[in-house]
């Protein structure tokens, strides 16, 4: 029934390879925009059908072995796949975003140079995002794992004649590769300890079986799941590997929207879902994700109150997101985590597209205008509103959703791990607290964004002020089904206490991944303070939450512009701080880029070329020096030899009479 | 024919430098195209080896092949002995497909003395095949041996500016490791003699059923252990090696690093270990210590280069420390994953050092600093160095994760666990050094005016690469070609050297029902060896 599950990431590399070999030869925009946008697009209606058919099958867990791969000993690796409810929603999730995104990319990149490339590199991403959301044991995972990571790195450094994009890019497979060394500790410990209990196995369903084999909370679980985590928070940019992601900002925009928000950066926190069983027997570890979680999602966000680049923003707050996904599966509410995962992909990826818009048309009028004032700073924009309506109204529901006002998707997802963040048997109120300020400041700077953008006086240089046009219709047609469900996604998951309210609504989501997390259900039981009103309660302190946000930044940015300089002002020191990112990437480079360049430098200038070589050279001349004295001794002479004959000789007759 | 195939694959190479010398010493081409036929013919012969299943099954010699040499009486028998097991197989087979790749290299590369090259390049090949397929230890000391002089050639005389001072370094540390063998390997013949033994001359086989004294072992073992490093070469005997590749031409750079080294490699697995099992278990945790030294110090230096083939060169030191540490893990899994890295960094390493002889010819530099935006003017060329540098820092689906994910996942079995740990670390490392150097040499403004016009990858350039190209995805993503009919002989080596059956698990079939019928696979195990 199953059996050609291996369709859906073929589509996507059939397409990578036209685009990638052809493409120079294709040469029209429209063509190769088209084979890739077609490509992702079959991958999402095979998605679909196998959707449909998970949906009515009683059985929710199949695995497809395509064809054997390693065979030594005791590792038999297969190229398999699993399509279980959790792989069904993110294949969908995936090819459908990538659908949208590439079609977007049609206008967003016309007339750019290496239009193939990218196409044929997002066709590529595709097909290994898709791989690692199929990927039936730990090793296919890390094919897409680092194959996602391969085009992260080719995406953002798109523009290579650029050092800063192709400094980004490799900032990103160098972090990210701290990341995998993690995630490869984990998996030859987990192999080893599984093994020693006569299971050897690197397969999702057989671990998921035989996990139970391993000492609940004991050294090992943690130290896998802890490996494993590391993983994580290289692919989904935490604390303390976040910092390739504001970086990464280099890409075109649909690749940031694409992979830096809605899909590849959300990796780490699928592969938690993924061995959920796993890391719920490791407590420490889950409560280290849960704090790691809560404190991304509070450093990121107070990052990103002061930045005026439109992208940086936006990617600060993916990864403040991001910790609130990581909070969630820390304190084992895994349904609240792919919950939110799947909200903010909608709407983050319709913010980064909306930005790409605005950018788009920011570029245009400086063209027109021939100025090179820079089209992704704020301070260039302002009462863009009536310039670009759609891509206004959409850019303010994915606002609305991502700040938690009540019925837009990000309100029913936040406020679920908010509130499991308190009530779960792993919840504690300082990690809800925690989530709930990052929620404020979250709701603050997003309508900071929007205000610096779309409301108040055009800033924009007056010869380019007439000339920002609302972009075309393959640009704005993403928007618009993106902006729909960040306004409506959040009805797959109606929490009970306000299903009860209205008649009954089920929690969709939460019934369906029921049988991947039936596992580590009992994580998901209510505290004992836990009850309907207080669930009620916290809602409204969200919204609350929520509403002050906003209405803060409408008072600084929009009543009194003149507030934020005068803040700036006050508090130089700390403005700077937050402008500068909190120094971080300087505390790295100066605790672990500089002083492992000088150790390669000492290595080889003074261990290689001095000391072995100098041993090596020095015997060398020994050799050569001792030859060069020890040629005086042939001279030629015959009396010479004579006479050493003669020492010689008595030499040995002395020996044998004295013995 | 196959019960002379070896020797036939062994000295055809020989054969065609006898008429590559009878061939004018003006006819460039000519001389160019024989080597390289010869070469392509050498590697059909050889190609029957891959594909005989016989090696999925057995573990033991095959081709084998047996005459009396030298005989002075009692005192000193020799014989000539050859045959291939699964190891020595693709060992084999990497040598013969490298070589039409090394000759095609050099056509425009080399202008003077075309046909002594040509001469010197015949007859190396013959002298590696030779030593990867001598079963007596005599024999191969005399490939091991002949190896030496064409290469000291190679480098000595089309070698680069400081051609002579590599060649010289190269030759003698080569050299004061091969005496210490020389060495050994007598004082072992004679050991059988005395002891009453019935032996074969020199013959490996026999050699392994000596029980020697412990400490008497520890010394012999010290002797080929020191000559096989020097060759592999493992830290710190390693210094000869960046000098040998920078100074060397093209196709020497690409032997050496592709077939040579692992002469090394081969070198433990086939004598220094199953000959002194006891002395290898008191040596094992310090020559660990040197292969995972080696892996982050190559890296760490290789990172600070600022020649480009320098730079490739201590980037097989880290590459060969990898290759080391699986052996020394003593398991199916890792001794498997080194094998099988040694193909890949014959591979990997090898396209490296060919894509660095591309720009070498283009620009007649290899300072990192005077490139820069090559992706623009070559196109094609980036993607291919592109691949190739990902097949360097094991990107799954190529060849170089299979080979390093298999040896790390071994070490980890083992009591190595800690060394494993570290030795993870060079993949990050890796990723640093490589991508740092392409970023250098390939990405930024093309803003350096000799760049501007330089010429994309020709067609013969691309012949050269093709193949390569081939496996590094065809290892990467079905390694079972390989590892088939390379397990049965590293379990029974893995057996010989440390006394223990490897562990054998067969294939468990996914248990949950509604799975398609393709997860039924069969198991086809040899063996239900289960701990």
């Amino acid at each position: 029934m199953y059996d050609n599950l291996w369709l859906i990431p073929l589509f996507p590399f059939v397409g990578f390879l036209i685009n990638g070999l052809l493409g120079k030869k294709i040469r029209n925009e429209k063509i190769i925009g088209a084979i890739a946008t077609l490509a992702i697009f079959s991958s999402f209606v095979v998605s679909c059908h196998y959707f449909m058919q998970l949906l009515d099958d009683p059985q929710k867990i199949h695995q497809v072995v395509v064809a054997k791969w390693i065979t030594a000993g005791p590792l038999h690796v297969n190229w398999e796949f699993l399509l279980d409810p959790l792989s069904g929603l993110m294949i969908l999730n995936v090819s459908g975003l990538a659908t949208l995104i590439t079609l977007y990319s049609i206008g967003y990149m016309h007339g750019e140079e290496g239009y193939a490339r990218f196409f044929s590199y997002m066709n590529l991403f595709a097909f290994a995002m898709l791989m690692l959301v199929l990927g039936g044991n730990a090793l296919v995972l890390f094919v897409g794992w680092e194959g996602v990571g391969l085009c992260s790195y080719l995406l953002i450094g798109y523009y290579y004649e650029k050092k800063s994009a192709s400094d980004a890019g490799k900032k990103a497979f160098v972090v990210n590769r701290v990341g995998d060394f993690g995630f490869l500790l984990g998996l030859f410990t987990l192999f080893w300890s599984l093994g020693q209990k006569g299971v050897w196995t690197i397969n999702f369903v057989e671990i998921a079986e035989n996990v139970h084999l391993l000492e609940n909370g004991g050294l090992v679980v943690t130290v896998v799941t802890l490996c494993f985590f590391l993983g994580a928070t290289g692919k989904s940019a935490q604390i303390p590997l976040y910092t390739w992601l504001p970086d990464a900002m280099e890409g075109p925009t649909p690749v940031s929207a694409l992979i830096h928000a809605a899909t590849m950066v959300t990796a780490g926190v699928y592969m938690i879902a993924r061995m959920n069983g796993l890391f719920a027997m490791a407590p420490d570890t889950m409560m280290t994700i849960a704090i790691v979680g809560a404190a991304t999602a509070l450093f990121a966000a107070t990052i990103g109150l002061a930045q005026n680049d439109i992208k940086r923003v936006l990617a600060y707050s993916t990864v403040s997101q991001l910790g609130y996904m990581f909070l969630a599966m820390g304190v084992g509410a895994f349904t609240a985590g792919i919950f939110h995962l799947l909200t903010h992909a909608f709407f983050k990826a319709c913010l980064f597209l909306g930005s790409g818009s605005v950018i788009h048309g920011m570029h245009h009028a400086f063209h027109h205008a021939h100025l090179n004032d820079d089209p992704q700073d704020m301070r260039n924009m302002g009462g863009l509103r009536k310039k670009m309506p759609i891509t206004f109204i959409t850019f303010l529901c994915s606002t609305l959703a991502i700040s938690g006002i009540p019925f837009f998707s990000g309100f029913f997802s936040k406020d679920e791990i908010l509130w499991w963040s308190f009530a779960s048997t792993r919840g504690h109120w300082i990690l809800w607290a925690v989530g709930a300020f990052a929620a404020l400041l979250t709701a603050f700077y997003m309508f900071r964004l929007v205000f610096m953008t779309f409301f108040g006086e055009q800033k924009t240089a007056a010869a380019a002020k007439d000339h920002i046009p609302e972009s075309p219709f393959v640009i704005t047609f993403p928007l618009m089904v993106l902006a729909t469900l960040a306004t409506f996604g959040g009805l797959l998951g109606v929490p009970h206490a306000l299903g009860k309210l209205f008649g009954h609504m089920p929690n969709i989501l939460e019934e369906f991944l029921a049988p991947v997390f039936e596992h580590t259900q009992h994580l998901h039981e209510i505290h004992a303070h836990g009850s309907a009103s207080t669930e009620y309660m916290f809602m409204s302190i969200s919204v609350a939450i929520a509403v002050v946000g906003i209405g803060i930044a409408w008072v600084m940015y929009c009543k009194n512009p003149e507030l934020p300089g005068r803040f700036v002002a006050a508090f130089p020191k700390l403005h700077r701080a937050v402008f500068n990112k909190w120094y971080i990437d300087e505390f790295y480079d100066a605790m672990v880029v500089n002083p492992t360049k000088k150790l390669g430098t000492v290595l080889w200038q003074i261990f290689d070329a001095r000391f072995v070589d100098g041993l090596v050279n020095g015997v060398a001349k020994v050799v050569r020096g001792s030859g060069r004295v020890l040629r005086y001794t042939q001279t030629g002479y015959t009396h010479n030899y004579a006479l050493s004959m003669a020492v010689g000789v008595v030499v040995i007759i002395a020996i044998c009479v004295i013995n | 024919m196959s019960e002379h195939l070896l020797s036939l694959m062994t000295f055809f190479p020989i054969l065609g430098m006898f008429i590559v010398l009878l061939l004018p010493r003006n006819a460039g081409g000519l001389l160019k195209s024989v080597a390289l036929v010869v070469s392509l013919i050498t590697f059909v012969i050889s190609l029957p080896l891959a594909l005989d299943p016989v090696f999925k099954t057995s573990a033991g010699m095959h081709y084998t092949e047996f005459a009396e040499w030298i005989s002075v009486g009692k005192y000193f028998t020799m014989n000539y002995s050859l045959g291939v097991d699964g190891i020595s197989l693709w060992l084999v087979m990497l040598t013969t497909f490298i070589m039409p790749i090394a000759i095609l290299s050099t056509w425009q590369a080399v202008t003077k003395h075309v046909k002594a090259y040509m001469a010197m390049m015949l007859l190396l090949e013959t002298a590696m095949l030779g030593a990867f397929v001598s079963l007596d230890l005599f024999l191969f000391y005399i490939f091991w041996e002949l190896m030496l002089i064409p290469m000291y050639f190679m480098i000595g005389i089309w070698g680069g500016a400081n051609r002579i001072y590599a060649a010289v370094k190269f030759f003698i540390y080569t050299a004061v490791g091969s005496l210490l063998m020389l060495v050994a390997i007598l004082f072992i013949y004679y050991q059988a003699v005395n002891s009453g033994m019935d032996i074969s001359g020199f013959s490996v086989t026999d050699f392994y059923n000596l029980s020697l004294d412990p400490q008497l072992q520890r010394w012999l073992f010290l002797a080929f252990a020191f000559s096989f490093a020097i060759k592999v070469p493992m830290f710190p005997v390693h210094t000869w090696l960046p000098d040998a590749h920078t100074e060397a031409p093209t196709a020497g750079s690409v032997i050496l690093a592709a077939v040579m080294l692992k002469m090394g490699t081969y070198g433990y697995l086939r004598f220094a270990m199953p000959l002194f099992p006891e002395a290898l278990r008191y040596y094992l945790p310090y020559l660990t210590a040197l292969a995972v030294i080696g892996i982050i110090y190559g890296a760490l230096v290789a990172m600070m280069q600022k020649d480009v083939k320098k730079l490739v060169a201590y980037s097989s030191v880290s590459h060969l420390g990898f290759v080391m540490l699986g052996i020394f893990a003593l398991n199916t899994v890792g001794v498997s994953g080194a094998v099988l890295q040694m193909i890949n960094h014959g591979i990997s390493t090898g396209a490296l050092f060919l894509i660095v002889g591309f720009i070498y010819e283009r620009r007649h530099t290899r300072l990192i600093s005077e490139f820069g935006g090559l992706s623009t003017s070559m196109p094609v060329f980036a993607v291919i160095f592109m691949i190739v540098t990902l097949s360097s820092i094991g990107l799954p689906g190529t060849n170089g994760f299979v080979g390093e994910f298999m040896i790390l996942m071994g070490a980890f079995q083992g009591e190595l666990r800690w060394f494993a740990v570290l030795a993870t670390s060079g993949v990050i490392l890796a990723a640093v050094y490589m991508l740092w150097m392409f970023q250098r040499v390939m990405f930024g403004k093309l803003d350096n005016p000799k760049n501007r016009d330089l010429k994309d990858l020709s067609l013969r350039e691309l012949c050269v690469m093709a193949p390569l190209l081939v496996f590094i995805f065809w290892i990467g993503v079905c390694p079972n070609t390989f590892l088939d009919k390379m397990t049965p002989a590293v379990d029974h080596m893995i057996e010989q050297i440390s006394g223990k059956k490897p562990i054998v698990v067969p294939q468990v079939l996914p248990a949950t029902p509604g799975q398609g019928h393709a997860a039924h696979i069969q198991a086809v195990e040899h063996g239900e060896h289960h701990e």
